[in-house]
């Protein structure tokens, strides 16, 4: 696996060659520094960590700053560790957007935008109960029965109930890249990718 | 925003003719069939534009009666697809959007044509 760290920026639409119209996420994405390389002698598993978006000095803590330091990189601050790297690739080296090419088929990991308290129709795909008559007064929205009576006397664990949603590490599989700006360190994927604007982003192959 | 400039920049767009909701166009647009190129012509009222037609991503609907059916295309309106548009009649309307027109008939779903008098004459 071969991945970089980025950000979100928007949504905007682009022409194909072909004259389609294909709606993509602008994502800034790079230059990331290798800060450490993990190997299965001495740590246990093959890693590569990943660092984004330059930080304060005044910000980072001295354990931080001496950790940065090793790999002689400015302090950041989003760290990544991307496992079994199958590029080869040394503590120090940039890690930019020529990672990925025009056409290639990606996942994007994210942390989706929080929703609050939601009820079971929207945060579990509940239908509801679609009927008017039949003595329903206001339970359009309600999630029904939540289980049976006596046996087993209780509601089982995992039972899908209203509560919080979003906010979750989402990843989005299959996902085509559209254009690579690499002047500008910038990446179009077609379709819509989690989170909010400004928020990490995690773009693997 | 920069990002955003950016990525409009790197669209290109060819010129079009100014025109609004209300006015009759012909879009000829390019179609590829059996991998020959033909262009076929969509005449009919513009019944909405979205966004500015300054960006690449603005789009314009338009609306015709085919055999007594009404179709409307939604065109981008810098879709390299489309070789040119021809703005034939300036209608005279009151509103950006005119979806009243999908549920017009006769005399009604007529547009009046925008004449227009120089000073001078």
């Amino acid at each position: 696996m071969i991945g970089i760290i980025g950000k979100k920026i928007g949504m905007t639409s682009i022409f194909r060659n072909d004259g389609a119209s294909v709606a993509c996420t602008i994502v800034e994405a790079g230059p990331c520094y290798v800060t450490q390389v993990k190997t299965n002698d001495t740590d246990g598993y093959n890693a590569v960590q990943l660092a984004y978006d330059d930080a304060k000095e005044k910000n980072t803590p001295n354990a931080l700053k001496g950790h940065y330091a090793k790999s002689s990189v400015n302090p950041k601050r989003k760290v990544v560790e991307i496992r079994n790297y199958e590029k080869s690739v040394n503590a120090g080296d940039v890690v930019d957007v020529e990672t990925f090419a025009e056409g290639d088929k990606v996942s994007v990991v994210g942390v989706s935008k929080g929703k609050g308290f939601q009820g079971v129709v929207k945060r579990h795909g509940f239908g509801g109960v679609g009927q008017a008559t039949h003595g329903q007064h206001n339970r359009l929205r309600a999630p029904g029965s939540v289980g049976a009576c006596s046996f087993p006397a209780r509601v089982f664990k995992g039972k899908r109930m209203a509560g919080r949603m979003g906010g979750d590490r989402v990843k989005v599989r299959n996902l085509e890249i559209v254009k690579v700006f690499k002047e500008k360190n910038l990446v179009l994927i077609k379709g819509a990718l989690p989170g909010a604007k400004g928020s990490y982003l995690i773009i693997q192959k | 925003m920069e990002i955003i400039k950016f990525i409009r920049e790197q669209v290109a767009m060819t010129e079009r003719p100014a025109f609004k909701a209300g006015d009759n166009v012909s879009v000829h647009y390019k179609i590829i069939e059996g991998g020959k190129e033909r262009i076929q012509v969509f005449r009919g009222d513009v019944i909405q534009i979205k966004g500015t037609p300054k960006t690449h991503t603005c789009t314009f609907t338009v609306r015709k009666i085919s055999g007594g059916i009404g179709v409307e295309r939604i065109f981008p309106l810098y879709s390299p697809n489309i070789d040119k548009i021809e703005v034939n009649k300036v209608g005279k309307v009151r509103r950006a959007r005119l979806y009243y027109l999908r549920a017009a008939k006769g005399k009604a779903a007529r547009i009046k044509e925008k004449k227009f008098f120089s000073k001078t004459s």
